[in-house]
Parts: structure tokens; C-alpha cells; sequence
């Protein structure tokens, strides 16, 4: 049993921290969430340079084939940082995706750039009334020609507004929730009939809904078997889940430190705050609650990418209640024990707990993974 | 034991429904069903309805305007003007400083302010809270020097909520330096435009302008703008308190911000149904809903103790700590009905003046907003843990 990082994921870890310390301090996140990206460009071409957009692909993309524990170590510290940069987007789901599902020539036209960061790819699953189940797929994939004629409408795609891809789901049969039927395609956002509907959201990223009207596309679009993804959409979510996870506990690690040192240093009535025990009981439950998180990103990580399986959805569904109850209930008690402080914009810990609430609708809320591990609980 | 109104209370209900009816402006309604954002000017005219109708500063004495309502009736008005979408009375002039003037106040300044703030001449702020007097509120700094017939004022004062739009502030300030905390306190009502006075504003998390700072350099504030004694501000300041936290437990706004909760869950939907119906959505509204008709019970015990005379004390401390918790779940749940759509960020649907297709529900855009904004509920008017410390103290005698 070990528990601790090997020397070369450590390093990374190293390497991703140095780079974030250096280049993204609280106030140029500020700046950079303002611009029109929303990110920063020049971070996201480091991230690149130095090989980090490349970890999960094979060598001959420029990367390692790193798995859940090295995708584990880059998005704790972009989740430190509160980055803004659509890594998890780009290149877990929609590198995953492409990875899994294309085949040589769509993976040969797309990988290397996601891989190097130069192709930015966004992922839309949901749908306006498809609440968290991303096999409610209602837009229509019809065959038409050689290729396909899509309509309907994909909900809150985060990086959606810059991506040069966009990667959708779409049924080309089978009714409204069933697993069977649904397809992915390739989508160039500045083909005909592409609209979006762009918005900053509320913890400082950029994304939008993106309606598909009448777009037509080559059958080369279609990536993976038609009907068939309803697997992949499941498996590739999971590595994102695990992602988010990490993602989470390096706002929850930040955000604890932020209350901490707070407690140490805030006086009144003549002591520190932290002199007072409900405010010391508050903190420890703060920081019991990152540990049960803690180990439960640490068990994602070493499910993302393994063979899919009960087990592995049942941990990730676990992982995924565990962190976002524990992101809101860091954020609400961190903004509690600081008072007045923690809710201003100013101040780095609200932005910190607007990101933990949100990573909780983002691939399915507490109840939902809930519900999941119910239906797939284990007979005694 | 007997919990239904009486005939008298009955029919005074529907004198309030009726005004509310015929004269809350629609667009005002519409804004604070829908956690939209009300202006300064909505205020200002939902105000002068109300003054016209005699209702503005009901628990004033009649002969300052007001009416004298029984605390059973102005429970009533509380429930039906939030269940109407009345906006919540901007408190720190009718209700926070007025009654302060009228109890410890001379009578010049009882003619003078009283109809000003009626004829909304003078908007209060509240100068209470500072960077380093926050729950330790008798550790405030700000200091008044007296000069022969004024006071030379300095310091800085902060959360002053709407202060943006406040051509007066009261204060506390330290006027003795040699004695107890609590006891070198006095209360100062100061004019805002008085030269010396910078107003910055503190932006929240959600993006809003709600609070500021206020700092006082040198500010010439006229010896008859104390009130009451020198140095015994903070008995004041308590009295103020008090009424201050028996309207934070919003039992009202928090059956209008329920009511809006399965509006939205009716109509969002999980897996083709209405949240509503959906298992466990519906459970954990149910636990609020039964929560809440716990909270307005002991509401209406407070209120029914007051109007046999008692004096409310700590117990509104207890219900301020319940009703903010409930506004929280509601508000919670709101955040989670809209699912995805909690992520953007979309600002132009929370005015009322949108007239574009909505991104999903038309009550989506200002659900999140409204979740991390409400946090300030229970940290304001003295923090949950300061409420906590007050009941344990006046009632557990721990």
C-alpha cells in the first residue's frame, strides 16, 4: 500500500504548481476571467510548451500515456490556481473522446493539435431540459446524402465560445432516454447553421449553448459506431469526473488555508477568532471533510482510466457526491467564519467557493451520483 | 389555546390584500417575486404608496404617523405584502434609527427627522459595523471629538448596506476612550454630505454594489445631532438591535422565496417529470416547507407573547438563526432545480426590462446569484454565532 505520488508524477505536480504560482496570482485571474476568452492565451501556450496539454497521449503526440493519477496531479494545482483554461474540457473529454471513439484518420487530424494545445475542443452533452442525464439526448442526427443533418440544441458547453471543435451528442435513433441510438459528431462551430449563445458564468469561465439548425455534416463526422455512445459518453465523463475531483481539492486545499490563516490572524474580543471553539470544531470539520474528499479523488484517479466496470461507476459516482458535498460545505462555512470578508469580490476565498459549488453542477450533483450508486449498490 | 385569528384580525387581512392588490405596482411586484433587482427609485415609490396609505411607519406613535397596529397585525402585513411581492421596507430609517429618535430622542429631533424620513427626504444608512469591529462590535473605533457645539469625527465604517444612495448615516463613535468599551460609546446621526465623508464601494461576490465603506476625516458633526446622553450609545444601539433582528428571521420572504422554489421545480423537469415529483427533489423541499411551518409557529408564539405584553428578547435572537437557515436551504434549493444552468452568468435576465428568449426558465438567471448573495443572512445583524452566544447567555444562563 502506497500513497505517495511516484518521483515523476510528483515532479509534474512540481511543474504544473511552479507555473501556476508564477503566472496565475488571484488579481490576473481577475483580469484574465474579464477578457473576451476568458482565459488566459499565453498560459494555455505554456501549458503546451511544457508538454502538460500532452500527459494522456501516447508518446508520439509528445505526452506519456498518463492516466488518472497524472491527470490527478496537473488539475489539483489548475484547481489551486482557480485556471480558467479549458484543460479538462479540451483535452481529457474531448481528447478522450477522440481517443476512444475516432478512428486513425479522425484521431491523426485532431490529437496532435489537442495534444500540443494549438485545437481547442468543447464537449456538449447536455441539453436544456436534460437536467444531469446525458443519455436524454433529444437532438436529431438524420442521415442525409453521404452524411448527417443535425438539429436541436446543446446546453452550457463550457469553452464552447473559443473551441475550434465541438464535440456533440445526437440520436440517430431510439427514443428520448434510451441508451441505444445516441451518436457523437465533429462539429465545426463556423459551419452553417451553428449558432451559440455566448455568457460568462458565474465562477469566472466562459461557455454557451449552442444551437444546431439544419447543420449539415460529412459521414466522417460521426466518430465511434452510430448509435453506439452511449459507452463512451459514460467512460469519458467518468475521467472527467476524476478530473473534477482533483479540480476540487485544490480549491478546497486553498480555501481551508485561506479560514485558516484567517482564524490565526482576524481578532476580536482581544484573541484571534480561532480562540474560539466553535470556530476551532468548524475548522476541523473543514478539514475532515477535504481529507474524505481527498481520498475519494485519490480513488477516482486510479479508476479514470481503468476498464469500465460496476466498480469503477459506482467509485466515480461516489467520488462525485463525496466532493460536492464537501466543496459547499467548505465554501459555506468558509464564508461564515470569515464573515463580511469572504463574500466580497475582492478577496480571493469567495471565488474559491463559487468554483466548488459550481464544479457540483457540473457532470452530476450530489443527488445524482446518489441516486447512480443506488441503482448499482452491490447485493450484500 | 387558540391559533386562528379573530374576526377583527380576519377583516384587517382583507383590507391588506385589497390595498395590495390595487395599489403594489405590478413591475414592483414582478421584480421581488423574481429576485430581480429593485432600484433606488422603486423604493422611493413603493414608499410614497404606502405613506399615503398611512402604512409606511406602522409602529410609530399616531401622533409621528403611524398606527399603532397590534404585532398580530403587523405579523399579517409582513405575510400578505411578501406574499404580494411588496418589497422588503428599506429598514434603517422607519425602522432602525426612527425608533431610536423616538425613545431616546429630543423633541426637536422628533419633528425634525420623523416626517423626513416619512416624506423620503432622507434615506438612512447605518454606521455600525468596522474593519476591526465586526461581532466585537463595542470594540469600534471610530472616534468623536467634542469641539465646543460640534464633534470632529474620524474614522471608517463598513457593510454600510445601500449607502451609495444615503444622504444620512447613523453612527457610533467613541467619545471616551477612558472608560469600558461599551460605556465611551454615543450615537450620531450625521449628515452624509457633510465635507470629510468618501463613500466606496465593497462589491460582492455575485458581482452586486449593495455595501461600502463610509470614512469620516475631520467631519463637523453639530452637538445637537447626538442623541440621547453622551457615552451611552450603546444601550441605544441595542434597543436597535433588537427591533433589527425580529424582522431577520423573514418568515414572509421566505414563504414568497417557497412558493417561487415550486414554481421553478414545477416546471424544470428530471428525466421528462417535474422536479417536483421527483423523489428525492421533492423530499428535500418538504423538509424546508415543514421546517418553515415550525419556524412561523414559534414566529406567531413570539408575536403573541409581545402583544400580552412581553418584551421580545432573546428568543428573536433564535428565530433570526432559524429563519436565516431556511432562507438558505430555499435558497440552496433553487440553485440546485435549475441544474446546469446555475453555471451562467447571464445578467441582462435578471433586469425586468428583458425582453430577449430566456436561456431556460425565466427565474434561472438570478437562482445561483441569489444562493451565494444570501450567505451575507447569516452573517449579518449580528452573526449566527453572536445569536447563538446572546440566547445562551440570556436564556440558558450558560
Amino acid at each position: 500500500m502506497d500513497f505517495t505520488l511516484s518521483e515523476e508524477q510528483q515532479m509534474l505536480q512540481d511543474t504544473v504548481a511552479r507555473l501556476v504560482r508564477g503566472e496565475y496570482s488571484f488579481e490576473k485571474r481577475l483580469e484574465f476571467s474579464e477578457t473576451e476568452l476568458g482565459f488566459s492565451e499565453d498560459f494555455w501556450k505554456q501549458l503546451g510548451e511544457l508538454g502538460l496539454t500532452a500527459v494522456p497521449f501516447d508518446e508520439e503526440l509528445g505526452g506519456f500515456g498518463g492516466g488518472g493519477v497524472e491527470i490527478q496531479s496537473v488539475m489539483t494545482e489548475l484547481g489551486r490556481g482557480l485556471c480558467l483554461e479549458p484543460f479538462m474540457q479540451s483535452v481529457i473529454l474531448g481528447g478522450g473522446i477522440l481517443s476512444q471513439a475516432g478512428n486513425k484518420d479522425q484521431q491523426d487530424k485532431y490529437l496532435p493539435g489537442v495534444a500540443s494545445g494549438e485545437l481547442k475542443v468543447a464537449v456538449g452533452l447536455q441539453e436544456p431540459q436534460s437536467y444531469y442525464n446525458l443519455n436524454e439526448v433529444e437532438t436529431k442526427a438524420e442521415k442525409s446524402g453521404e452524411g448527417y443533418t443535425l438539429n436541436g440544441r446543446k446546453a452550457v458547453v463550457i469553452g464552447g465560445h473559443c473551441a475550434d471543435l465541438i464535440i456533440v451528442s445526437a440520436r440517430t435513433s431510439g427514443d428520448v432516454r434510451d441508451a441505444d441510438g445516441i451518436s457523437l459528431f465533429a462539429v465545426d462551430p463556423s459551419a452553417e447553421g451553428v449558432e451559440r449563445r455566448t455568457y460568462p458564468t458565474i465562477d469566472g469561465a466562459k461557455g454557451c449553448d449552442v444551437f444546431l439548425n439544419n447543420v449539415k455534416v460529412d459521414a466522417d463526422a460521426l466518430l465511434g459506431e452510430e448509435g453506439k455512445a452511449a459507452e463512451v459518453i459514460e467512460y469519458q465523463t467518468g475521467r472527467a469526473i476524476a478530473a473534477l475531483c482533483a479540480e476540487a481539492i485544490g480549491c478546497m486545499e486553498e480555501a481551508n488555508e485561506l479560514t485558516l490563516e484567517y482564524l490565526k490572524q482576524r481578532k476580536q474580543f482581544g484573541v484571534p477568532i480561532g480562540k474560539f471553539q466553535v470556530l476551532q470544531h468548524r475548522m476541523v470539520d473543514m478539514m475532515s471533510e477535504l481529507e474524505q474528499a481527498r481520498s475519494m479523488a485519490i480513488l477516482a484517479a486510479s479508476f479514470a482510466d481503468a476498464e469500465q466496470s460496476d466498480e469503477r461507476r459506482r467509485t466515480l459516482a461516489a467520488a462525485k457526491n463525496v466532493i460536492n458535498r464537501a466543496g459547499q460545505f467548505i465554501s459555506e462555512k468558509g464564508i461564515q467564519s470569515h464573515g463580511g470578508i469572504g463574500m466580497t469580490w475582492e478577496y480571493s476565498f469567495a471565488h474559491y467557493a463559487k468554483r466548488l459549488v459550481m464544479i457540483s453542477h457540473q457532470l452530476g450533483d450530489e443527488d445524482f451520483h446518489l441516486e447512480r450508486y443506488a441503482s448499482l449498490l452491490e447485493a450484500s | 389555546m387558540n391559533m386562528n385569528y379573530t374576526a377583527e384580525e380576519l377583516a384587517f387581512r382583507d383590507e391588506v390584500r385589497a390595498f395590495l392588490e390595487e395599489k403594489l405596482p405590478a413591475d414592483i411586484a414582478a421584480k421581488a417575486k423574481g429576485f430581480r433587482k429593485m432600484t433606488k427609485e422603486d423604493h422611493q415609490r413603493w414608499q410614497k404608496i404606502l405613506v399615503e396609505q398611512g402604512w409606511y411607519a406602522s409602529h410609530w406613535p399616531e401622533e409621528y404617523g403611524g398606527v399603532k397596529w397590534t404585532p398580530v397585525q403587523k405579523h399579517i402585513w409582513d405575510e400578505e405584502s411578501s406574499a404580494y411581492g411588496g418589497p422588503r421596507t428599506v429598514p434603517f430609517g422607519v425602522n432602525m434609527v426612527a425608533p431610536v429618535i423616538i425613545k431616546f430622542g429630543t423633541e426637536e429631533q422628533k419633528q425634525y427627522y420623523l416626517p423626513k424620513i416619512l416624506n423620503g427626504e432622507h434615506w438612512w444608512c447605518q454606521g455600525y459595523s468596522e474593519p476591526g469591529a465586526g461581532s466585537d462590535l463595542a470594540s469600534l473605533k471610530t472616534r468623536a471629538v467634542r469641539e465646543v457645539d460640534h464633534y470632529i469625527v474620524n474614522g471608517q465604517k463598513t457593510w454600510t448596506t445601500l449607502g451609495q444612495h444615503a444622504n444620512m448615516i447613523f453612527c457610533l463613535v467613541r467619545t471616551n476612550t477612558e472608560v469600558k468599551a461599551q460605556e465611551g460609546i454615543s450615537f450620531l446621526l450625521i449628515d452624509m454630505n457633510t465635507p470629510g465623508i468618501t463613500v466606496r464601494p465593497i462589491i460582492t461576490l455575485d458581482g452586486e454594489h449593495e455595501v461600502n465603506e463610509v470614512f469620516f476625516e475631520d467631519v463637523k458633526v453639530p452637538v445637537e445631532n447626538l442623541v440621547g446622553e453622551e457615552d451611552k450609545g450603546w444601550t441605544y444601539a441595542k434597543y436597535l438591535l433588537t427591533y433589527e433582528r425580529t424582522g431577520l428571521a423573514g418568515i414572509g420572504i421566505s414563504k414568497a422565496a417557497l412558493s417561487h422554489l415550486k414554481g421553478l421545480a414545477s416546471r424544470r423537469l428530471k428525466n421528462g417529470k417535474p422536479l417536483l415529483q421527483d423523489p428525492s427533489f421533492s423530499q428535500r423541499i418538504a423538509q424546508v416547507e415543514i421546517d418553515l411551518m415550525a419556524a412561523s409557529i414559534s414566529n406567531l408564539r413570539i408575536i403573541a407573547a409581545v402583544e400580552g405584553g412581553g418584551v421580545p428578547g432573546a428568543e428573536s435572537s433564535m428565530l433570526k438563526v432559524k429563519g436565516t437557515e431556511i432562507r438558505q436551504a430555499i435558497n440552496d434549493l433553487a440553485r440546485r432545480a435549475i441544474g446546469p444552468y446555475a453555471i451562467p452568468f447571464v445578467e441582462e435576465e435578471m433586469s425586468l426590462d428583458y425582453e430577449g428568449e430566456f436561456l431556460s426558465d425565466e427565474n434561472a438567471a438570478p437562482m445561483a446569484a441569489q444562493y451565494f448573495n444570501n450567505r451575507k443572512l447569516s452573517i449579518f445583524g449580528g452573526s449566527n454565532e453572536i445569536q447563538k452566544n446572546i440566547v445562551s447567555k440570556m436564556i440558558l444562563g450558560l
